[in-house]
């Protein structure tokens, strides 16, 4: 046929025929899939079917609906739906079956077996991609009535989603066609039918019916612009009505979810004029109708309120300057609702998609009443409602930040932030470092929303930076008087919040700008030069590398969040000297603060620097300075962070030195003093850092690094686990089990045979750590590898059901999803065990712990229903 | 999918029920995640038993058919006692003793052996309530119910996870 098809062509009808004889009671699979390939291909190019056409359809439709299960190690690899699939080609092809499938379509449908029904439904959905309401015209009234009893009855949500697509395709199908004159539209008697079986159902809100009928009046009015406005105009108004003649908030709820739903539909098409969208004129009701919904107790109803209202907003041109208005004043409220609280988490969410839109209505109803709020506390320092003053702090902090979603209104969240910082630190407050979090947290979700704006992005930099900065330098001067409230900025937890937002000020900043902010950051550092911090008046020097204050030491993390986040192509200024003083603080030892943020901040630079003779020679710096430290002396702990840092950063890199450096790590798990901490020094190699060395900071990580790591370390691991003497295996076993927990579990899968009987040595280990990393190892791979796992059965019972008694509740309870993940293996293994097991499981049931109850009901539940009728 | 009930066409008893809201999720405290502390078998946890167990007609839960509540549970943990009433949805529903079925063996699967169950019919709330609760409080007929494999398949179904 591909290459004489002007021959058979010429053959006319008898060709046809002729074939229809050859392929009737063909039985093989083989030769159904050719068969089904050419009478499409008869169809599509056209071939003469002269009088033929309901035999051509008989001989393919008798095969319909597909019943084929392949036969077990078939080598022909024909799957059922191969075969389904093109079947369906083949009926779907030509409006000119549609008088003999569409009868058969509907008896199918009718039937009692599942994958007929949906195959039925699959096939409708498909013709009615070619059809015209010529076709349907005499089918609509059956096809409608077993669709809607299929979305009414079924147990199957399959089903009723199948059931769903094949309504909304006839919608559409019948909303295409083009109509003369004088010819009835179908469309309408169609939707009049579906209304007339679901309207009285949307007036049941606490009834079954109610959904599938709501689902059903949204699939229809989902197919076209038409079929939206008929649907609507019917629906909304006696949803409309029904909200009030329902008092009960549950009710109310479906009601305006019912709403919601069609609300969502309208998006998809686009008026031009205005007057023409069918909303307009039920704005007012449904505005009114949202607003009671926001004012309601219950948070159901609150929650669908805001969602409703989110989808108002985004319609254009709907919502006046007056409701927006009334809907701002809402969120204002909602924003100060318990936090946490699912309708204040809706709510901000809902008044940041808003700000979007509607800039000028935020910027002036709602920014200026929360700055006033700020400001109560802020001034007001005799009233002694500390607790609830401050939760109002908090929500007006998070509103601020949640509506910064729009260059104009950062300019007038941001500096209201930095301002109550700095009143939170001019000491006429009592200053609680939660209270300094809050507001670094705020400007970090707002930092997180300029990213995408260049031109945010730099305006945040620059304000937000340098008044950091210089409140963290003003704090860290020597004072006469020691005052507690200074040193709040000092504390860790404080400097970490201020350490991510000034990441997350930097990782987006255009490489010029960038080295703008950095020509200043750096001299700041090293040569204590303050001229571009504001207030800059400060007692002393800030010398943060010589032997100043302590205090100045700790704000190299600040210096690290900056530099370690900045593109890699900016240059750094005075390089050289900063590696050198970064390492030689890495080293001291007053404080394991500073120490280790200048380790991390020199392992951070080294991981961007290019190769080449200056990195060199400062990882030949970094050796001796290492070398020295852990021999034996002082520092040997400092100098151990450094080296894991630096190992890092070296192996997210793949760089050669990495394997000496991860060897020096390893040889140390056997180290009496160090072990255990080089044994969890694994886990900090394998997961991923949140201030540095990340993707976003620029840093330069190996997307396959894990692997790479595993593959160069573990067999190592493994030689030094079995020579080790016996107090150390333990850390041999957890390094091991930090490895094998961050490793993708595809690629752990084909290792498991010959790391399987390690893993179950370590499950026997005293240790809590390691049992339970393992445990969480071998969950997942339960789940994935069943068949591997079946070979251990007896152990892993064992251990298992032992583990499910230890004193550690988290281990209980890994203990006991792991019993419950074996129930996985096949059935045969297991059944032997199950009357055991299920004694065994019944202790766990009396636990006095409720988490790990939970647990063994889900896992003895299981064992209960394997081998077991109708499971 | 379904055992008991009839599904393809119009058999249902009861085809447009009330339906009810799923609670959440427990919400776990501080005091259940500190290991010290114990947590005794309170009311909510045996509702959290029961209330995912599937209607064997409906492809709904009994929690979403009101059939049972969480009032409706009393338990005593030092006491090791528990009782369960359960509402079938109309008074003649021919499954309240399939539906009682399932909700004892749950029970019988899900607590600790100290406990002394009772699983009865809301009083008042069907046709034949004392028939019912006298075969449920039968030990040795609960056990012969579930040596009938048709049983025990349509009690599995019931307490199986909805995929």
């Amino acid at each position: 046929m591909q290459t004489r098809e002007e021959e058979l062509k010429g053959l006319g009808a008898d060709f046809t025929f002729g074939f229809i004889q050859v392929m009737d009671g063909e039985k093989d699979p083989r030769n159904l899939l050719v068969a089904f390939r050419i009478v499409h291909d008869l169809i599509s190019r056209d071939y003469s079917l002269g009088p033929f056409v309901e035999e051509l359809f008989e001989v393919t439709s008798c095969y319909f609906p597909i019943d084929f299960t392949p036969p077990p190690n078939d080598p022909h690899g024909i799957q059922r739906e191969d075969l389904i699939l093109s079947l369906r080609a083949v009926l779907a092809s030509t409006p000119r079956f549609a008088e003999f499938l569409l009868p058969l379509l509907i008896e199918k449908v009718d039937s009692e077996i599942l994958s007929a029904k949906l195959d039925s439904l699959q096939t409708l959905n498909a013709c009615c991609a070619g059809y015209g309401q010529k076709e349907l015209k005499d089918f609509l009234p059956s096809l409608w009535s077993s669709i809607r009893r299929e979305v009414f009855q079924t147990a199957s949500e399959r089903v009723e989603a199948e059931g769903l697509a094949a309504l909304h395709s006839l919608t559409a199908c019948l909303s295409r066609s083009v109509l003369r004159a004088d010819a009835e539209d179908l469309l309408d008697s169609f939707l009049s039918n579906i209304l007339q079986d679901c309207r009285h159902h949307l007036c049941e809100p606490d009834m079954k019916l109610v959904w599938p009928s709501a689902k059903l009046l949204q699939a229809a009015a989902g197919a076209s612009a038409r079929a939206y406005d008929h649907i609507t105009s019917n629906v909304l108004p006696l949803l409309l009505e029904q909200f009030h003649k329902h008092s009960q908030s549950n009710q109310r709820r479906t009601i305006l979810e019912m709403i919601l739903g069609f609300l969502k539909l309208q998006q998809k098409w686009s008026y031009e004029d205005k007057d023409q969208r069918p909303l307009s004129g039920f704005k007012d009701q449904l505005c009114s109708l949202v607003f009671m919904a926001l004012t309601d107790p219950s948070t159901q109803l609150q929650l669908v309120g805001i969602r409703t209202l989110t989808v108002l907003g985004a319609q254009p041109d709907l919502l006046s300057s007056g409701d927006l208005e009334l809907a701002v004043g809402h969120l204002y409220r909602l924003s100060f609702l318990e936090e946490d609280s699912q309708s204040w988490v809706a709510a901000l969410e809902a008044s940041g998609t808003l700000a979007t839109l509607y800039p000028v209505a935020f910027s002036s109803y709602l920014v200026p009443k929360l700055a006033e709020e700020l400001h109560i506390g802020e001034s007001d320092l005799t009233r002694g409602d500390g607790p609830t003053k401050c939760s109002r702090h908090l929500c007006c902090m998070q509103a601020l930040s949640a509506v910064s979603t729009h260059p104009s209104i950062v300019k007038e969240t941001l500096p209201l932030l930095l301002q109550h910082l700095w009143q939170v630190n001019k000491g006429n407050m009592v200053a609680q470092s939660s209270e300094v979090i809050a507001v670094c947290q705020s400007l970090q979700q707002v930092a997180e929303k300029c990213q995408q704006d260049l031109e945010s992005c730099w305006y945040f930099h620059q304000t937000a930076i340098p008044c950091l900065l210089a409140l963290a330098v003003q704090a860290s001067m020597p004072e006469k008087e020691p005052s507690v409230l200074r040193k709040v900025l000092l504390e860790d937890d404080v400097l970490a919040a201020m350490v991510s937002v000034i990441g997350t000020a930097t990782t987006h900043l255009s490489p010029e700008l960038a080295a703008q902010s950095v020509a200043c950051i750096v001299p700041l550092f090293l040569d204590g030069n303050v001229s571009f911090l504001p207030e800059n008046s400060f007692p002393s020097r800030f010398q943060p590398f010589q032997d100043g204050p302590s205090g100045q030491r700790r704000l190299v993390a600040l210096l690290m969040a900056f530099v370690c986040s900045l593109p890699r192509n900016v240059e750094i200024p005075q390089l050289n000297q900063l590696m050198r003083e970064l390492l030689e603080l890495s080293c001291c030892q007053s404080c394991p603060f500073s120490s280790t943020a200048a380790a991390k901040c020199f392992a951070g630079l080294l991981n961007k620097h290019p190769a080449g003779q200056q990195l060199d020679e400062f990882l030949q710096l970094a050796g001796d300075k290492m070398e020295a430290g852990l021999g034996s002396g002082p520092y040997r702990s400092q100098a151990f962070t450094l080296l894991l840092w630096v190992t890092k950063a070296l192996v997210l890199r793949y760089h050669p030195l990495s394997s000496c450096l991860t060897a020096r790590l390893m040889g140390l798990l056997s180290d009496p003093e160090l072990g255990p901490a080089a044994a969890d020094g694994f886990s900090l190699l394998m997961s991923d850092c949140t201030d540095v060395l990340t993707r976003a900071g620029h840093a330069e990580v190996r997307i396959m690094f894990r692997q790479r790591f595993f593959t160069d370390n573990v067999p190592t691991l493994v030689q030094g686990f079995h020579a080790a003497p016996q107090d150390v295996k333990p850390n041999y076993l957890k390094g091991l089990s930090h490895v094998l927990n961050r490793l993708p579990k595809p690629v752990l899968l084909p290792e498991l045979p010959t790391l399987l009987s390690l893993l179950l040595e370590a499950l026997s280990c005293p240790d809590s750590v390691v049992q339970l990393s393992t445990l969480s190892c071998l969950q997942p791979l339960l789940l994935e590898a069943p068949q591997v796992m079946s070979l251990h059965v007896d152990t892993l019972v064992t251990k298992f059901l032992n583990l499910s008694s230890s004193p550690s509740m988290a281990v209980r309870i890994a203990a006991l999803q792991c019993m419950h993940a074996l129930t996985r293996l096949p059935t045969p293994v297991l059944l032997p065990y199950k009357p055991q097991v299920i004694r065994a499981l019944a202790k766990p049931l009396d636990d006095k712990k409720r988490l790990v109850r939970k647990e063994a009901v889900s896992a003895r539940g299981e064992w209960f229903l394997l081998g077991s009728p109708g499971s | 999918m379904m055992g008991g009930g009839g599904v393809g066409g119009g058999l249902l008893e009861n085809a447009n029920p009330l339906i009810y809201e799923r609670s959440g999720e427990r919400p776990v405290t501080a005091g259940e995640e500190d290991e010290q502390v114990p947590d005794s078998i309170d009311a909510r946890e045996i509702f959290d038993l029961i209330r995912s167990i599937n209607d064997p007609e409906h492809p709904l839960t009994l929690e979403e058919l009101n059939v049972v509540e969480q009032v409706r549970v009393q338990v005593s943990d030092p006491e090791s006692t528990v009782a369960v009433a359960f509402t079938p949805t109309i008074p003649h529903c021919s499954m309240a003793t399939l539906i009682g079925l399932s909700i004892k063996v749950k029970l019988l699967r899900s607590l600790p052996q100290r406990f002394k169950m009772d699983v009865h019919i809301t009083p008042g709330t069907h046709a034949s309530e004392h028939a019912v609760n006298k075969q449920l409080a039968d030990k040795e007929r609960v056990a012969a119910a579930l040596e009938n494999t048709h049983l025990l398949e349509v009690v599995n179904q019931c307490l199986s996870a909805r995929s």
